[in-house]
């Protein structure tokens, strides 16, 4: 099926859902790469007022991805509700937009439509609203989740704190997540990427995130983010796995290509939740995703990055995760290719996670090679505090020295906490508080390294020091 | 001798600083870094930066290569230009049609390429030293080393149709990593057997972080030497390459480099 549209007396013409969508999207380096965008921004202003005369009940009749040969569409497939559908039956693409933003439509309302959206309805409506439309819509759609801490609760803004080392030293990694503790991050998770991929490995590291969780009473998670299989292994062997940890991506094939499937994932939850470390009902998975992952496995079937990353969320809902991020910048200039398209990703990932029902988080950050900067990462981190994040992830000095890449810092944390206003999950603020690491009013406490008279009691460094 | 009179006070974190090399005990004016460690961070930054987007002297190279006795070529990608060759990495990998005649079907054992890929500083400082020692392998084994080539805008996957035009049974490209914070001069070596263009990246083996600071050059040389003449011998590279060799793992053999 063809759309048209005629605009002054020039027709455009567009060949499909798929070729629309693609060339409705917001300039990409990554769908010029594919060959899918548009080719100037006038064709891509006719693709988007196209798109906006879009029943959303096309989306249900036109897969991207045909069912037959891909389980993530299945799933989508699946995963729809008809009554939950029913207010947005009638409404084009323009007139979701419109209704998204009506303060009429409320956390309820939003939370409703959850499963009557379609990774693809959001990415379109996406494409066609401006960040201060992302961010206001989004602000309004509050997603919470536990285990020992509550995240997501509107106007707090947890943190994942990232101790990665090159070769997994398990000196260097305890140094670096009590840097982030004692700089007040780390509520949502301590999460290690692993540079190793061993089992042996992983069981070292969760059981050296574990002893320190222990020792100093912090109310969190801790996670190692190594291959799902891995984890698998590790909890055979007994190994204390409070989260699972898998990259993925929005079809059958990128999923092949990062070694999983719908199935594997699922054998994974039901491992973890049979560890029964956590309380009834907690969420158990954090899952990190990203525009681009499926084209650079060739797995996009000429789907635009960002609905391919959409797609990726229905996969993430279907095991309601504890955490969910983008890794935004991580892909590389032939993705994403500077500042301005990094910051938008970001914000359309996150709009489109947290309508889909996702705990979205987002890791600030960007390459090398990439045109951006530091100060790009201060206006996202800034307009995705606007926008209510669950959580962001930081590191020492925003330099990760496993991933040869930039986050932010653990104080760009703290400016969230103190400028931003935004505190970390409550049983945290708690702890913190208690250990006197921030006073009554959430400002953080002065002194040499920040180490307060309980955390020397504690005599943790001597204990780690060689 | 005043530390033994004096009781010990508690460690800080800033005592530790030494044992990793990650931004630790920065300190914190208000919700930032103190000057100087931002301003350290952000001079990284434009030293990695500027090792990107500078573009390798080849001629320079080849006169050093010539002085050491190597014979070389100089080849071009499809990118026309870095800015093109950032954002196009699929130029990256193929071989200009004015390159192609340039090459000889020399059929050494091993096919040689320095590409610039992510980092001029890397190529600059770590490919001769890496190709002067492996060279020197080589030899003392009676293996070949056909012409080195000197590939411009390259990916690693540019060795393909360097490698099968050569007619080399091994390609070996030494390309400059995307540079971190930390080391913006980190070169990686890539080999494959049997190279040829639409090679997928599960029939190559790497040996990565190849700098002063890291595996150094000579180290280097030896890990890419046993694994060129382990490709020769087993006749295979990458994924099916580390299959033959777990189910050799009985033998521990020499501990891996790096």
């Amino acid at each position: 099926m063809s759309y048209r549209t005629t605009i002054e007396g020039t027709l455009f013409r567009f060949d499909g859902l798929k070729s629309l969508l693609a060339k409705a999207s917001p300039e990409r380096s990554g769908d010029q790469l594919a060959g899918i965008a548009a080719e100037g921004p006038v064709e891509r202003l006719a693709a988007q007022m196209t798109l906006a005369e879009v029943p959303l009940r096309d989306f249900l009749s036109q897969e991207l991805i045909p069912s037959e040969t891909d389980e993530v569409s299945r799933l989508i497939a699946a995963q729809h509700d008809t009554a939950a559908f029913a207010p947005l039956a009638s409404l084009t693409v323009g007139e979701l937009r419109e209704w998204l933003l009506d303060p009429a439509m409320g956390p309820a309302m939003l939370e409703a439509v959850t499963f009557g959206l379609t990774p693809e309805m959001v990415a379109a409506v996406s494409k066609i609203m401006r960040i201060k439309d992302l961010i206001a819509v989004a602000a309004k759609r509050e997603v919470v989740t536990r285990f020992r801490t509550t995240i997501g609760l509107s106007g707090r803004l947890s943190t994942r704190n990232q101790p990665n080392h090159p070769t997994d030293d398990s000196l260097g990694i305890a140094l670096s997540a009590i840097d982030g503790l004692l700089l007040g991050s780390g509520d949502a998770v301590i999460g290690v990427n692993p540079a190793t991929d061993t089992a042996s490995d992983y069981i070292r590291i969760v059981h050296l995130l574990e002893e320190l969780r222990e020792r100093l009473a912090v109310p969190t998670q801790s996670c190692c983010l190594g291959h799902v299989t891995v984890a698998l292994k590790a909890m055979e062997r007994g190994a204390p796995v409070d989260l699972v940890f898998q990259s993925i991506a929005g079809s059958q094939k990128a999923n092949e290509g990062f070694g999983v499937d719908i199935a594997v994932l699922r054998e994974a939850a039901d491992a973890v939740r049979s560890l029964g470390r956590a309380p009834e009902g907690a969420n158990l998975m954090y899952f990190e995703t990203g525009q681009g992952a499926a084209l650079s496995a060739d797995a996009h079937f000429g789907v635009d990055q960002q609905t391919m990353e959409a797609r990726a969320y229905a996969l993430a809902r279907e095991f309601s995760p504890l955490l969910v991020n983008t890794v935004v910048g991580f892909i590389g200039p032939e993705y994403l290719f500077d500042g301005k398209q990094i910051i938008r990703a970001g914000l359309e990932d996150h709009f489109c996670g947290k309508l889909l029902g996702l705990p979205m988080g987002v890791d600030v950050c960007y390459t090398n090679h990439a045109d951006a900067d530091q100060e790009d990462m201060d206006v996202l981190l800034t307009l995705l505090c606007a926008a209510g994040v669950n959580f962001v992830i930081t590191v020492p000095g925003a330099d990760d020295v496993m991933l040869n890449y930039q986050s932010l810092s653990h104080q760009d944390a703290v400016y969230a906490r103190e400028t931003l206003r935004k505190p970390p999950a409550p049983e945290f603020e708690t702890w913190l508080r208690e250990i006197g690491l921030i006073d009554a009013a959430g400002m953080m406490a002065q002194g040499p390294d920040l180490l307060t008279a309980r955390l020397k009691g504690s005599r943790l460094l001597e204990h780690i020091a060689p | 001798m005043t530390s033994e009179i004096l009781p010990r006070r508690a460690l800080q974190l800033g005592d530790l600083k030494h044992l990793t090399q990650a931004r630790i005990a920065l300190g914190r004016p208000g919700a930032s870094v103190p000057t100087k460690a931002e301003q350290r961070f952000l001079m990284d930054h434009a030293r990695a930066r500027a090792a990107v987007w500078t573009e390798v002297d080849f001629d320079a190279l080849a006169e050093k290569l010539k002085e050491a006795g190597f014979e070389s070529v100089r080849v071009t990608s499809e990118a026309k230009d870095r800015a093109e060759y950032v954002r196009r990495p699929d130029l990256g990998r193929r071989l200009s049609r004015a390159s192609q005649e340039a090459l000889p079907a020399a059929g050494s054992d091993v096919a040689l390429v320095i590409a610039d890929g992510l980092s001029a500083s890397a190529v600059e400082i770590n490919a001769l030293p890496v190709a002067l020692e492996l060279a020197k392998k080589l030899k003392a084994e009676g293996l070949s080393l056909g012409p080195v080539v000197l590939a411009e805008n390259g990916r690693v996957a540019i060795g393909d149709p360097i490698g099968e035009r050569l007619k080399a049974k091994v390609s070996l490209v030494l390309i400059g990593e995307r540079p971190g914070l930390s080391a913006a001069d980190s070169l990686g070596a890539y080999l494959t057997f049997d190279p040829r263009p639409g090679t997928p990246d599960s029939r190559r083996n790497c040996i990565s972080n190849i700098r002063a600071g890291g595996l150094a050059a000579e180290r280097a040389a030896e890990a890419i030497f046993r694994l060129a003449a382990l490709m020769l011998k087993a006749k295979a590279s990458g994924v099916a390459l580390s299959a033959m060799e777990s189910a050799l793992a009985n033998d521990p053999g020499p501990a891996e480099a790096g």
